[in-house]
């Protein structure tokens, strides 16, 4: 079992290569693997696919890798945060496949779960069906979309074992568990990486067949987008 | 005057029935929450995996790991769950959320609503949008009833690339309220200092006034 543990991000991304496909956990940047991000930019591979919801921000996230112009095509289902992104889009040097959001969660749970494809009422009628097969079912269209796997995943979680148990923390779930299970090899960076046996097993929100690496994560930014908050003066005003 | 965008939000709010899970879209959607009165018993969904979204943090105890679908650091209500974003979307998609309340660029009498892309310019994406209005039972459109040079954006035809088709069922724009039927658009209600005349001339397309049309009240 402790096969599957490595020191650091450096070591757990051993055998990227130019051209693969990388699928990448996160919502904006909350629950994206950072570390993994940096190293994969370390690695200097290039003309890669990136998989995720959102492309980072300018200095952050998977906005690193278009600084450095590693990634030739984004699937994603926004990508609004990022003027880099926006520069190297309008000049035609990065391809961009959008996917609902929705779409995206289920074409990778798809792939991550050996189904080819799915029909889905989203799109229909819009940009995003053309050229795809509609089905009717009682009446109604949908859209035939197909699974994704990639090459590599990488995930955040917040605690993980060294078999590859994972446990997410709130809202940094978001694409993570389906990402997981989609990925040839899936590198899970984890806040904390305990023993085997410390989970408890019904806690389990990815269990550990669908990780080949886990290592504990180092340095965590853990940046927030917005900073929202209510102040204590402005809520005593409104009661 | 035309509602402003609180007032806009005030009158979604009473759509808004006790028991009903409910997603909210960012901009004047979001404010709606804000109205809705305490005695109903409402849960907020966000798609990026909340079900149960509570008021934005106090200063101090904002939380990395706990934001809704515009990236904004909330809290959690009593009773809230966290899950994946393909859970997520089974909800939505699966049609287990009451109310879905959302902005527009164009709406269409057929109630079909374009909102994601203008061509030519930078398009930052559907996100979420196009698994919402394909999926809510009910979805509500908050927006402004006219460009800023005062064409409609309520229209006989989206002419922009599309979000969903013949989805919409109500618009709340700063004009009044109107209800898309299979003959177009009905006005309900019209803002305070308007007549119903002026917002039937300001809208493009198809337009009946409710026989039971009423002049909207703000307190």
């Amino acid at each position: 079992m402790s096969k599957k543990v490595y020191a650091d991000a450096k070591s757990a991304l051993a055998g990227v290569q130019d051209g693969m496909t990388y699928l990448v956990g996160g919502f904006g940047l909350c629950g994206i693997p950072e570390n993994c991000i940096e190293a994969l930019r370390d690695s200097k591979v290039k003309n890669i696919t990136c998989v995720s919801n959102n492309a980072g921000v300018d200095d952050f996230g998977l906005g690193l890798l278009l600084q450095t112009r590693q990634i030739k095509k984004m699937m994603s289902s926004y990508v609004g945060e990022n003027a880099t992104f926006e520069r190297q889009f309008m000049s035609g040097e990065l391809e961009l496949e959008f996917c609902p959001q929705g779409t995206l969660a289920e074409r990778l749970r798809a792939g991550g779960a050996g189904i080819p494809g799915f029909y889905t009422p989203t799109g229909v009628g819009t940009k995003i069906a053309e050229g795809k097969e509609i089905r009717q079912f009682d009446g109604r269209e949908f859209v035939l979309e197909k699974g994704i796997v990639g090459d590599f995943a990488f995930v955040k979680a917040w605690k993980g074992d060294k078999f590859g148990n994972l446990i997410y923390r709130k809202t940094a779930r978001n694409f993570n568990p389906m990402i997981a299970t989609a990925g040839k090899i899936t590198v899970a960076e984890v806040e904390e990486l305990v023993e085997v046996g410390e989970l408890d097993p019904d806690q389990i929100h990815t269990p550990g067949v669908y990780v080949q690496r886990i290592f504990q994560c180092q340095n965590q930014q853990k940046r927030i987008e917005q900073r929202t908050v209510t102040q204590p003066t402005s809520q005593q005003n409104k009661k | 005057m035309p509602l402003n965008r609180e007032q806009i939000a005030q009158r979604i709010s009473e759509e808004v029935q006790d028991g009903f899970t409910v997603n909210l879209g960012i901009g004047i959607p979001t404010l709606v929450a804000n109205y809705i009165p305490t005695n109903k018993t409402v849960m907020l969904q966000s798609e990026n995996g909340l079900l149960g979204m509570g008021a934005f943090p106090l200063a101090g105890t904002e939380d990395a790991d706990l934001i809704n679908a515009g990236k904004q650091t909330v809290t959690a209500v009593k009773g809230a769950s966290f899950f994946s974003s393909a859970d997520s979307f089974a909800m939505i998609r699966g049609g287990h959320i009451d109310l879905t309340v959302l902005g527009a660029m164009e709406v269409d009498q057929e109630g079909s609503i374009a909102n994601w892309m203008v061509p030519g310019k930078m398009i930052k994406g559907m996100g979420g949008a196009m698994d919402l209005v394909a999926g809510a039972k009910n979805v509500i459109v908050a927006m402004q009833h006219t460009d800023k040079e005062g064409n409609s954006k309520l229209r006989t035809k989206c002419t922009l690339p599309l979000t969903g088709v013949r989805c919409i069922k109500k618009i709340v724009s700063d004009f009044g309220v109107i209800e898309i039927t299979p003959e177009g658009f009905v006005l309900l209600e019209y803002a305070p200092d308007m007549t119903a005349e002026q917002v039937l001339k300001a809208t493009e397309g198809q337009m009946r006034i409710h026989p039971a049309c009423k002049k909207m009240v703000f307190n």
